[in-house]
């Protein structure tokens, strides 16, 4: 094609069905944000769309289209690496590219059902078949068992493969988060007519994901992805790794406390709830001075400058995001007005974004860097404005966003919940306030800035590389 | 290379077990507070009142001096629909108003126990809210709205509610679930909350209609037309 060609051959088998997860993975993108500014719309006029596709239904797959895109992300870094870090190839690739086509047909299938059916009648052949109704993970149980048998075979790929060949210690320490990743899901998948007792497993499969599970997730990735771009020692990497997992595990696992202040649960989870939750930004400021100190220490020189433009800011953003928001609002005597408000979504906002998306980006463009032919991605790269002005985009839009859905919580713990007590007459006086509606209208703006980061963003990752035709810098490795 | 070896506190290997040994333990502590828990939350258990209790008495939320919140309160004889339930009547007609609230997916307009999406009222306390007007009419408003929300204007906004289908078994049913969830001890949450006035009908009962009527947020009234 371009002057330096594809060379896909030079991908070995996992990179390949990476690159194919990758490109689902950027669609679902694109859809969480096109349903994203539907839902944002609807705050500003209300009657748009009205009937046809309710906010319930814009803001369902605006999550989930989040979710998928991001396990796809993280599904598809790990088929990345997987070869690379186990020195071997990959045990059961013909079933783990079967499993690609049926996940992925799965997604389509699930969507069209949300945006078509959308709704059942009140019994269980709807969360069977519709929708599950359980914010996050509204898919309905075919699918989750349809997930859970994809993760299993998923599970057999990497565990399969690291056994075969050298467990390196990214490859233990994501052996065993993808055994919790898969465990955890199963917490989900049951019945109960008690809210509570509902509510109680499904912040298992939430938090135990989020804050947890997938938080080693991405530590593992950033690991791999130091190495590859910086040629940080393997040594440094990895004992950062287990540091962070000891800390992340050591607040996550307890933190789950800071879900049960107000479900039903009893009163012991505010005291183990607010201490541990306090303490996980902690593991995420290693994080940032363990990225940042390398980045420094090797001087900024990498093989990938977008690359790790990407990883600084999943530094950054994991600890703003999750990290900073997250305790802005998790302790039970400042969580009882916030709890529910916009807050929540202006932390969501900057978690998501800053913690995952930033991550599964950097990794788009560590394997574009390969699929274009191991090309030149270090500085006075060619048409270096787009991946510049898209991470840009891209942040000025979040942080508009967040900070424009912080003000309208401000404005609502204060109205709705410290006012008026919560009552649905103080709900609308709240959201009828022109503090509230400044927040919805910037919020607003800050999506057209993001989307115009994502378009750019898509139209840099279908071309970086494409005309280069210097080698790959090289950096001094392990 | 020596020197990095006399670092215990940096080396891998101590790093891992440490990761190994917080991890387990944080998991165990996390099971037995689970049992607990568990036990707590179970309906007919110390914080959700069982099934038939919530339906066939008042549910009230008062002030707590020694928990220093309000807390719900199982008070006098009023079952749900005028009909006394058993316990296993009960759960049943709780269990198909939760799953009418899943599969109409009301959790991604509404919030319930606070969690859920923020573009419509949190459902925790729905059953005592003060907007449905009286005690008296309250469940048939209740019925009526979920059956037919959309010619019914919510808010000086202009959000509507979408028609779901709800059928008028399903609208019952749902009413059902969220008495009894406002029944649940959620330490406190919503804070500050005046619940409907659900005192007994005395004489006095027409002021109270009285100032629900000429209340000047009455646009907020859901169960209003």
């Amino acid at each position: 094609m371009a002057a330096i060609g594809l060379s896909p051959a030079t991908l070995n088998g996992g990179q390949k069905l990476a690159m194919k997860y990758f490109t689902v993975a950027i669609a679902l993108f694109g859809a969480q944000v096109l349903f994203g500014l539907l839902a944002g719309l609807q705050y500003i006029y209300p009657d748009f769309l009205y009937g046809i596709l309710d906010f319930s239904v814009n803001r369902m797959l605006h999550i989930n289209a989040m979710v998928v895109w991001l396990l796809f992300g993280f599904i598809g870094s790990v088929y990345w690496l997987l070869e690379d870090e186990a020195g071997v190839p990959i045990v059961g690739i013909g079933l783990a590219n079967l499993i690609f086509w049926i996940f992925t047909l799965a997604v389509v299938v699930v969507v069209l059902v949300f945006l078509l059916v959308q709704v059942g009648p009140g019994e269980q052949s709807s969360i069977w078949l519709i929708n599950e109704g359980r914010e996050y993970i509204e898919a309905p149980r075919w699918a989750d068992i349809g997930i859970v048998v994809c993760v299993l075979a998923f599970f057999y790929n990497v565990a399969g493969t690291f056994m075969k060949g050298k467990f390196t210690n990214i490859g233990g320490v994501l052996v065993m988060d993808l055994v919790a990743l898969a465990g955890i899901y199963l917490a989900g998948m049951y019945y109960t007519p008690n809210i509570s007792m509902d509510q109680h497993w499904w912040w298992w499969v939430i938090h135990l994901w989020v804050e947890a599970t997938w938080e080693v997730l991405v530590g593992c990735l950033m690991a791999y992805g130091l190495i590859k771009t910086m040629g940080v020692r393997r040594k440094i990497v990895e004992t950062w790794l287990y540091i962070e997992v000891a800390l992340m595990f050591g607040s996550g696992i307890l933190g789950l406390g800071h879900h049960y202040f107000w479900i039903g649960t009893p009163e012991y989870w505010f005291t183990i709830g607010g201490f541990f939750s306090a303490l996980e930004p902690v593991p995420l400021v290693a994080m940032v001075v363990h990225a940042v100190f390398d980045a420094g220490h090797h001087k900024l020189k990498s093989t990938n400058n977008p690359a790790l433009a990407w990883i600084i800011a999943q530094a950054f953003g994991n600890f703003l995001g999750a990290g900073v928001w997250g305790f802005m609002h998790t302790l039970p005597q400042i969580n009882l007005y916030t709890h529910g408000t916009q807050w929540t979504a202006s932390h969501g906002h900057l978690a998501f974004f800053g913690a995952y998306a930033t991550m599964v980006i950097a990794f788009l463009y560590i394997a574009l860097q390969k699929w274009r032919g191991d090309v030149y991605m270090s500085g006075n790269l060619m048409g270096a404005w787009k991946w510049k002005w898209a991470i840009f985009l891209l942040h000025a839009g979040m942080i508009t966003m967040v900070m424009a859905l912080l003000i309208s919580g401000y404005e609502q713990s204060q109205i709705e919940r410290a006012v008026e007590g919560s009552s649905w007459m103080g709900y609308f006086a709240a959201q009828g306030h022109r503090w509230f509606m400044q927040g919805m209208f910037w919020r607003q703006i800050g999506g057209w800035v993001f989307t115009a980061g994502f378009v750019l963003l898509a139209w840099d990752l279908m071309t970086i590389g494409k005309r280069e035709t210097r080698p790959a810098l090289q950096v001094q490795g392990e | 290379m020596s020197q990095t070896q006399a670092l215990w506190w940096a080396s891998e290997s101590f790093w891992r077990k440490t990761a190994i040994w917080v991890t387990a333990g944080s998991f165990v502590v996390l099971i037995f507070l689970t049992f607990d828990t568990v036990k707590q939350i179970t309906a007919g258990g110390k914080r959700v009142p069982a099934y038939a209790t919530a339906l066939n008495n008042r549910i009230d939320y008062v002030f707590d001096d020694k928990r220093n919140f309000q807390v719900p309160v199982i008070g006098p004889e009023e079952p749900l629909f005028g009909k006394k339930l058993t316990e296993a009547e009960a759960e049943a007609l709780v269990s198909h108003g939760k799953l009418t609230t899943q599969a109409k997916n009301c959790m991604d307009c509404h919030t319930l126990l606070g969690n859920g999406a923020y573009f419509a009222p949190d459902l925790t306390k729905a059953w005592l809210d003060p907007a449905w007007g009286s005690k008296e009419s309250r469940e048939q408003s209740m019925v009526e709205f979920l059956m037919n929300p959309t010619d019914k204007l919510h808010n000086a906004l202009g959000r509507r509610m979408p028609n779901l289908g709800i059928t008028e078994e399903e609208a019952h049913a749902t009413v059902a679930f969220l008495k009894w969830m406002s029944s649940i001890d959620t330490n406190g949450f919503p804070a500050n909350f005046k619940p409907i006035d659900q005192a007994d009908p005395e004489p006095a009962a027409e002021p109270v209609a009285e100032t629900a009527a000429a209340d000047p947020a009455a646009d907020a009234d859901p169960a209003q037309q």
